[in-house]
């Protein structure tokens, strides 16, 4: 058994006071192996960014306990690397100066030229190379998402988060980079967190999902362990057996889960009986008068 | 619904043209070939140009001719009372006598009213004539003291200086002066209080009543207050008091605008820029310099525009009262004159004002267009 990197034990997460409260999510226990690739989804607004936040260290829970490599979370720190799902890229820096202003914060004793090299190696491994120089604006959406990649590898994370990375992007570019993070994430075989509401995606990168119940109060599912070996190609994982059941087993549950929901949610109204006016069945006192 | 997405996907990518090289080329070849100052030029449209400028020149033209119009229409109108109150006072021979005297163009006896376009123009050849001639004295002047000065200048002396009567062009260059002394002032005080209100919300609410009451209040009371101030604190009598009073009224009451844009531009930072700073853990100077001061840029700089053009017109106002020599104390020296081409020369005077502030205006606008990251927030 391979060690424990990060711990969720009996999170729980609600925003606002009184009755205002809205309980996001409720007793989280997860554990993250170290150098795995797991995926969490989950349908919009169940509280899956709640959840990488309280990782990042940008939320802390309000019971229970999240902890990393045995510590407990205070705040954010260079071992998690973060790509969140806006990108969030500094819109007046180059796409150098983005990814430097990680290293630079990250390693302040290398010299100018490491610091350079070790930018310029990063850069280049998102493909990004020829746009060095440009701002985010002349950027498109994917290319966005790789300087984020970029940045957030670049600070060598022990652990990295991703929050919907790719959500953005339209199925093209997404079938692309999610191929690109899978080479770099092999090549350095970091722990991965991914966080997605889509099903295919996470069984393509991940070596586990666990579906996030929706929320408000929302617990983890059970796991579903994605027994496919690596490299996985994209075009051929359709017709692979394993993926395909795997594929089901979580779609079926998901679904369950969203019907489950709507039936919770749903309401009678009992409605006013109404009785229709057929034409020619009514007079009016003006008419007569007429 | 899932599968065809699948399909879709299937396909190969990679070589279909999206690997990521060619994704940048259509951006590079615009910017590479282009030098760097292209983008601020607007792309010249000769049938666009052709039809704007007709345009323009139409509507001049038009407005040039209800002026000289509506100049003539007021010149009747003051000239006939003007009869009729010498027929009324001293009987028709002198009246005979006053309508000769008016048509005959005589300086003396001429209707105070709006001047025609022709005479303003020909104020404007004046003024500048009159400018030449006071230049030349002025060198004529210097060239005088020239050895005295040196003289002057060996034992200690302060040199002796042209007191003469500053010519309209001098009083323009003072009132630019004035004005960007104003300017900076306005923006020293009001980035920092700006930043510093704007990071801290109960620095916010201490300084909010200040910067709602002081806001709305008129030049005026704003140079008074100075004047208070600058009179008992210098006590110098070198020092150009009246200059300095003007600016620093100029400063206060045009820094309104840059304060409570830079406040709320750092207030009101993305949240996704905070947390790309709390997940890089980035200390606070490097916060405030690298995250929130450059995402709030365009809306400082549009505060200072605001305080550039408000400033300008401040000036007028605060030079007329201040008497310190510029544009404004041009118009109210020439309204009290009240020679015959007075009103021709404080219509000049409201052109160049004019003119000015829109140059004044058009710089910001490219600086602030220069310095801005957001370029498409920039009207």
């Amino acid at each position: 058994m391979t060690n424990i990197i990060a711990e969720f034990k009996g999170v729980h997460k609600g925003y606002g006071s009184g009755a205002n409260r809205t309980e996001v999510l409720q007793d989280i226990n997860l554990s993250i192996r170290e150098g795995e690739f797991l995926a969490i989804v989950g349908f919009t607004g169940s509280g899956k960014t709640t959840l990488i936040n309280l990782l990042t260290g940008l939320l802390q829970p309000d019971e229970g306990e999240v902890l990393f490599k045995g510590a407990p979370i205070k705040g954010p720190g260079h071992e998690r690397g973060v790509i969140f799902q806006n990108y969030s890229l500094l819109p007046w820096l180059t796409v150098y100066q983005n990814v430097a202003l990680a290293v630079d914060e990250v390693y302040p004793n290398w010299s100018k030229e490491e610091r350079d090299q070790h930018i310029r190696k990063f850069v280049e491994m998102v493909n990004l190379s020829p746009a060095l120089n440009k701002r985010p604006a002349e950027l498109s959406g994917g290319m966005r998402q790789r300087v984020a990649v970029a940045r957030a590898l670049s600070m060598d994370p022990e652990l990295l988060l991703m929050d919907e990375p790719l959500g953005a992007l339209d199925a093209l570019t997404r079938g692309n980079l999610q191929t690109e993070i899978l080479k770099i994430w092999s090549a350095n075989q970091r722990t991965a967190l991914l966080i997605t509401n889509d099903v295919d995606e996470g069984i393509l990168m991940a070596d586990r999902i666990i579906p996030l119940r929706p929320g408000p109060n929302a617990t983890l599912g059970p796991e579903f362990i994605i027994d496919v070996e690596r490299p996985r190609d994209k075009t051929q994982l359709n017709d692979h057996p394993e993926f395909k059941k795997v594929r089901n087993e979580v779609m079926s549950y998901l679904m369950d889960l969203g019907d489950a929901s709507k039936l919770q949610q749903s309401k009678t109204y009992e409605l006013p009986d109404l009785q229709p006016i057929m034409p020619g069945t009514r007079s009016f006192p003006f008419m007569k008068a007429g | 619904m899932k599968d065809n997405s699948m399909v879709a996907i299937k396909q190969p990518i990679h070589k279909n043209g999206t690997s990521p090289k060619k994704e940048v080329k259509p951006a590079a070849t615009v910017s590479d070939k282009d030098p760097w100052w292209k983008s601020y030029v607007p792309r010249i449209d000769g049938k666009l140009l052709l039809k704007k400028s007709l345009v323009s020149l139409a509507s001049i033209l038009v407005f040039l001719l209800a002026w000289h119009l509506g100049a003539a229409k007021l010149y009747d109108i003051e000239a006939t009372e003007k009869v009729q109150k010498v027929l009324n006072e001293q009987g028709e021979v002198a009246a005979r006598e006053m309508i000769d005297c008016i048509s005959s163009g005589e300086v003396s006896c001429q209707p105070n009213t709006l001047p025609s376009p022709y005479q303003v123009f020909i104020a404007a050849e004046n003024l500048l004539k009159d400018h030449r001639e006071i230049s030349s004295k002025k060198a004529e002047f210097r060239q005088k003291v020239a050895a005295t000065n040196a003289d002057r200048k060996a034992q200690g002396l302060s040199p002796i200086t042209y007191t003469g009567r500053p010519s309209f062009l001098d009083q323009i260059l003072t009132s630019i002066k004035t004005v960007l002394a104003g300017f900076l002032l306005s923006m020293f005080i009001a980035i920092p209080i700006g930043i510093i209100t704007g990071l801290n919300q109960n620095l916010r609410m201490a300084f909010n009543w200040l910067i709602q009451i002081f806001k709305p209040v008129s030049p005026v009371v704003w140079l008074l207050l100075v004047f208070m101030i600058v009179k008992t604190v210098i006590r110098d009598p070198e020092m150009d008091k009246s200059f300095i009073i003007s600016f620093i009224s100029v400063g206060l009451c045009a820094m309104w605008a840059t304060l409570v844009n830079t406040s709320v531009g750092v207030s009101s930072v993305q949240k996704d820029y905070i947390n790309v700073a709390k997940v890089l853990q980035l200390n606070v100077g490097k916060k405030i310099f690298k995250v929130i001061i450059p995402s709030s840029i365009p809306l400082i700089f549009t505060g200072l525009r605001i305080t550039v053009s408000v400033a300008w017109m401040v000036l007028i106002a605060i030079e007329l009262l201040a008497q310190s020599p510029g544009l404004g104390s041009f118009v109210w020296e020439e309204f009290q004159n009240g020679a015959n081409d007075s009103n021709a020369k404080i219509i000049v005077a409201m052109f160049v004002i004019g003119v000015i502030g829109f140059l004044l205006d058009r710089i910001m606008v490219f600086v602030q267009h220069s310095v801005s990251f957001d370029k498409a927030r920039i009207a």
